[in-house]
């Protein structure tokens, strides 16, 4: 049994919610990296360029990556031989609020969805799931809305073709178009029922680049490929360089269905992960 | 590279063809979802707004919180066509120039035609470069929206593309032709 308090997961989750917004993930940014090397339009060269750069001035001047801090998402995997003495959520809250705050992020989080006013830091989205062990692993993914709003869920028949589910997912990518800041990091999530397809499609961004699905590597390949040969390229404004990398996750379905979702992260793809 | 300034001038305008690379010197404003709204709202009703729109530039942006010893904090553009709803009514009253990313719909293009105005695109994305532009910020209307509040910009050689110029061409028509259909 182990014995974590509230108040070191609150400065914990303050901490990662800094790190995320303000420094570019290592192997996203490696990843950009070579798709510029790669990328053979002069105007796609230099947007990526400039992202890059982007991410550089944000590290050493401690200014945010991207202004749109996200809607806080936090993964906690808790571990069943874990104890918590405190408040487990009011701890993430607080810990998302001290940290936009100190790192002097976006209040972009309103507490009425429709009267739409007071915009505040907190509360994030929590996804909790129990693991076997002693530990407790909490994520911070600050998700901006552009590429939120371009999230695709269908219920494909449980018949359908491969293809078609192919289909689907490049025409999300292509549906996303400039708004959403491509290159894109494709999440894609098969299987579960609707919301789990989607808490898939939203989980398949935290792998790190570089990384294939032992089951569906070839076919994230393969439509990784399709998607850069839209020519949609960073901007919008042509190039190979629509998508980053396809992250695939899947989980056991009905036999009367097929769900299929697909949440993009824009290039800004910024997550921290702390294990306690 | 054309290096351009505010208030833009009927000629500035004319000479901007879509795809030009552009620097930006001058005064313009923030405005995003909700200022855009109650500028839409005051105008319907015949209110006074709370800034001039005759000639200006509107960039569509909501920057973080400007951290001690700068002037703002990371300031990119949002996406654009959440705007265009209002954007006919915004151009009616004067307003000559917009700064977003992403397309516009069709309805707003024909009215940046109709009204001989343009619309930029910058980096997207890239909120911490581009603060660097950007000499002065002040609050100057709907401080209660938080970061959707307009601001007063002063910004000096601001990296713009053309979008879609007084003649309503669009970058994005122009690659969207060029989307490989799958």
């Amino acid at each position: 049994m182990k014995v974590i308090s509230a108040n070191k997961i609150r400065n914990i989750v303050s901490q990662l919610c800094i790190q995320a917004n303000l420094v570019l993930r290592q192997d996203v940014l490696r990843g950009l990296k070579s798709a510029t090397l790669k990328e053979t339009n002069k105007k796609a060269k230099k947007i990526l360029e400039a992202i890059i750069q982007n991410a550089g001035i944000a590290k050493r001047e401690k200014l945010a990556i991207c202004q749109d801090t996200g809607m806080p998402v936090v993964f906690l995997e808790v571990g069943q031989d874990v104890k918590i003495i405190g408040d487990l959520k009011k701890a993430v809250h607080q810990g998302v609020e001290l940290g936009y705050k100190k790192g002097y992020l976006r209040n972009s989080v309103i507490g009425d969805p429709l009267s739409r006013r007071s915009p505040k830091y907190s509360p994030a989205v929590i996804h909790t799931d129990i693991v076997k062990g002693n530990k407790l692993k909490i994520t911070v993914l600050p998700k901006g809305f552009g590429c939120e709003n371009k999230t695709q869920l269908k219920m494909f028949n449980p018949t359908a073709q491969l293809t078609e589910i192919k289909k689907f997912i490049i025409d999300a990518a292509k549906n996303a178009g400039p708004g959403a800041c491509p290159p894109f990091v494709v999440g894609v999530g098969i299987g579960g029922t609707a919301d789990y397809a989607m808490f898939l499609a939203k989980k398949a961004l935290l792998r790190k680049f570089g990384v294939r699905s032992s089951k569906f590597g070839v076919l994230e390949k393969e439509i990784l490929k399709e998607i850069n040969r839209l020519n949609i390229g960073p901007m919008g404004l042509g190039g190979k360089t629509t998508a980053l990398a396809v992250n695939i996750e899947t989980y056991p379905t009905h036999i009367a269905g097929l769900p299929a979702a697909v949440n993009i992260s824009c290039h800004a793809l910024r997550s921290a992960t702390a294990v306690l | 590279m054309k290096k351009i300034k505010v208030p833009l001038t009927e000629s500035d305008i004319e000479n901007l063809k879509v795809g030009d690379e552009v620097l930006l010197t001058g005064t313009i404003y923030t405005a995003r979802d909700q200022a855009h709204k109650r500028l839409a709202e005051a105008i319907k009703q015949g209110k006074k707004l709370p800034i001039d729109l005759k000639g200006t530039v509107i960039y569509y942006c909501g920057p973080t919180k400007t951290p001690k010893g700068k002037v703002i904090g990371s300031c990119g553009p949002t996406t654009s066509s959440r705007m265009d709803a209002f954007t006919p009514a915004l151009l009616k009253a004067g307003l000559k120039g917009m700064i977003g990313k992403g397309n516009r719909s069709q309805e707003a293009r024909a009215a940046i035609k109709k009204y001989k105005a343009v619309y930029f695109l910058t980096f997207a994305g890239c909120g911490a470069l581009l603060s660097r532009y950007i000499k002065e910020a002040k609050p100057v209307a709907y401080q209660d929206l938080g970061p959707e509040e307009i601001l007063k910009l002063e910004v000096e050689n601001f990296p713009l593309i053309v979008g879609i110029d007084a003649r309503g061409n669009d970058i994005y028509k122009k690659a969207s032709a060029s989307i490989k259909q799958i």
